[in-house]
């Protein structure tokens, strides 16, 4: 680091930008320039936009330098984002250095020539506005403008040298052929500017993945490595700062009913509040049914809830409760339910990460479920699917709500899901619904499998589904196996004898099937 | 270097009515040219009296010049999308046409602003910038 005792630290500019300034410890180096690298299509054009839209919000003017589309592209393309970019113009917040080609005017270049005007013209927005950022979008686009590329090189330097001179924040976009090659294309930009931020949008298994990476601030701190992040309608880019959610984390022991008694007293007296809670089971063993008495029992007890269902219709989800004996319909005239139906492979993982969060913000639940985890797995790779279930779960335990997940296990009988083994660490407590066969007969099987800060029940116990919904019986004591998936009846003899060999009682858990949890 | 006396010089405007026009901007046709420089570099100068020699030669009575300092005036290089000095703008005739550099090449030059060279010439004349 360059800092000595007699200078002070690189001061930086609170961009604004959602998250952004989380992984760059405070935001972007002030009165620097920082370059934005990426491929085509990686959302340089969209950052540099956002990062003079957010300094407008903070009263901070701009000025956008555009050597690749024009002006009249950039004001149209961006009012997606939600950003009135001619209104700003005229509010005098925003002005246009429009340096794009002009295919009409035929230009011959004969002998030496500088880019004084364009350092003229860029003094002369800046000072028009008093403009604290400046956008340029982008370097390459000036390469292919003129055949001189050693001068292009050097007046580069003299502009950007020139933004520090003008006092102002600058953001300058470059191309980079490759999401892991070279910085960028002409293989000067990065020395031009003081710092560098790569934004990535890469192919792996069919599906787009957008990062954000700090590769250097000259002489500051930033986080380290590749960040996902989204760009959406009337957001613009959002950063999905992973580490910096974890630390948020709060921990609360206030108990809340998970909408069952009975589960409630394997539990050890309810969920915590802003805990999050795995439920694991193959298909038809109650898993909605978990979630739907989740939900009845925060609305009875007053308290908000948001169901995000991915596997079910919304008419499905009302007829499972009405034959459980639960109105939705009710709870939702009564605005105590929310009920969002979708098709996951609608938008991205980082895209749905951002929708909920705005839906939760929006809504307000103090209990949110979502039906299920499952079906979001094949929408991104293992990795996306990791953070969006780490994004999620900080999300709602920082917001203080409690959290009931699903997963579906592939195998009928016992087995675990990527889900499940992905997943189980991220999240507070597990309860793991099986099918037991017995004697020519399909029960299902309820166990508290871990349960954060509390005490809870060890035992697998039967339970019925019936109106009213979970019915919970007694433990299947003579039966071993169930979670291994092969269910063996033990006569009563033996397990007498079992359990006289050990004082207390013991897990009765298979090592091998549940192990890091 | 005088900026301001230095570009008065240019701002003569020689134009004799009395000569025939060429229908379509022909070889006699009136040149309306701009010149944007940044203030006074060497390479403005150079430019200049590269213009200067180039519409002796090649266009006497038949051209008016303006000489736009960018430093003094941004506003005219914003509004006419100026990135490079100097550039040299010919507005009429048609087309509009760009000339970039300090107009040591002549020949491009001509070309740029689509003179028809005088065949008379010798070829010789045409590079004596330095």
């Amino acid at each position: 680091m360059t800092k000595k005792e007699n200078h002070p630290a690189v001061e930086k500019l609170r961009t604004g930008i959602s998250s952004l300034d989380i992984i760059a410890k405070g935001g972007l180096p002030k009165n620097r320039t920082t370059l934005i690298s990426g491929t085509a299509g990686s959302g340089k054009t969209v950052f540099a936009v956002h990062f003079l839209a957010a300094g407008i919000d903070q009263g901070e003017p701009g000025v956008f330098v555009t050597f690749e589309e024009s002006a009249e592209d950039v004001r149209r393309n961006m009012r997606s984002f939600g950003w009135d970019l001619p209104a700003w113009e005229e509010q005098g917040k925003l002005t246009f250095v429009d340096a794009s080609p002009d295919p009409h005017i035929d230009t011959v270049e004969a002998g030496g020539f500088d880019l004084g005007a364009l350092l003229a013209r860029v003094q002369n927005a800046v000072n028009k506005v008093k403009a604290k950022r400046v956008s340029v979008d982008s370097l390459g686009a000036v390469f292919s403008q003129f055949s001189d590329q050693t001068m292009v090189r050097g007046e580069l330097f003299r502009i950007a040298s020139g933004l520090k001179g003008m006092g102002v924040t600058a953001v300058l976009t470059a191309e980079r052929t490759d999401d892991h090659g070279p910085i960028a294309r002409f293989g000067v930009e990065e020395f031009i500017a003081d710092n560098v931020i790569i934004l990535r949008n890469a192919l792996e298994d069919e599906t787009r993945r957008r990062t954000i990476e700090i590769l250097k601030f000259r002489g500051c701190d930033h986080q380290k490595g590749e960040f996902p992040f989204t760009i959406v309608p009337h957001g613009g880019v959002i950063v999905i700062p992973l580490s910096a959610m974890q630390l948020s984390m709060k921990s609360s022991n206030v108990r809340i009913s998970s909408g069952n008694k009975d589960l409630d007293d394997m539990c050890g007296g309810g969920f915590f509040r802003d805990s999050v809670t795995l439920v694991s089971g193959a298909t038809g063993t109650g898993k909605t049914l978990t979630v739907t008495q989740f939900l009845q029992g925060g609305a009875a007890n007053g308290e908000k809830c948001l169901l995000l269902a991915f596997e079910e219709s919304r008419d499905q989800l009302v007829r499972n409760a009405t034959g459980w004996g639960f109105d939705f319909e009710k709870m939702e005239r009564d605005g105590m339910l929310k009920v969002i139906c979708d098709y996951p492979d609608l938008s991205g993982l980082e895209d749905w990460l951002v929708t909920i969060q705005r839906i939760i913000n929006e809504f307000g639940p103090q209990r949110v479920a979502l039906d299920s985890l499952s079906a979001l797995e094949n929408v991104g790779t293992l990795k996306a699917f990791r953070e969006f279930v780490i994004g999620l779960t900080s999300f709602i335990k920082h917001k203080e709500i409690t959290g009931m997940f699903t997963a579906t296990t592939g195998s009928l009988m016992g087995g675990d899901s990527i889900t499940e083994s992905n997943i189980s660490t991220l999240t507070d407590s597990i309860i793991l619904l099986r099918y037991v066969e017995m004697f020519g007969e399909m029960k299902r099987g309820l166990t508290v499998l871990k349960m954060r800060g509390s005490a809870h029940d060890k035992a697998i116990r039967e339970f019925t589904i019936g109106r009213g919904g979970m019915q919970m019986g007694r433990p299947f004591r003579n039966v071993t196996g169930i979670i291994g998936g092969a269910p063996m009846h033990v006569s009563p003899g033996d397990v007498e004898r079992v359990w006289s060999q050990y004082d207390k009682a013991v897990d009765r858990r298979r090592p091998e099937t549940i192990s890091g949890s | 270097m005088q900026p301001l006396g230095l570009f008065a010089l240019h701002h003569c405007n020689v134009f004799a009515p009395g000569r025939p026009q060429y229908p379509g901007g022909g070889p006699l046709s009136k040149y309306i040219l701009t010149l944007y420089v940044t203030g006074t570099s060497p390479r403005t100068k150079i430019a200049i009296d590269n213009l200067n020699r180039i519409c002796s030669q090649e266009l006497e009575g038949r051209y008016e010049l303006e000489i736009v300092d960018v430093l003094e005036d941004p506003q005219r290089a914003e509004d006419e999308k100026i990135l490079a000095t100097p550039t040299l703008i010919k507005q009429l005739p048609p087309p509009l046409r760009r000339v970039i550099g300090d107009l040591s090449d002549k020949d491009k030059v001509l070309l740029g602003l689509e003179v028809r060279p005088a065949p008379s010439l010798p070829k010789s004349a045409q590079s004596e910038a330095s």
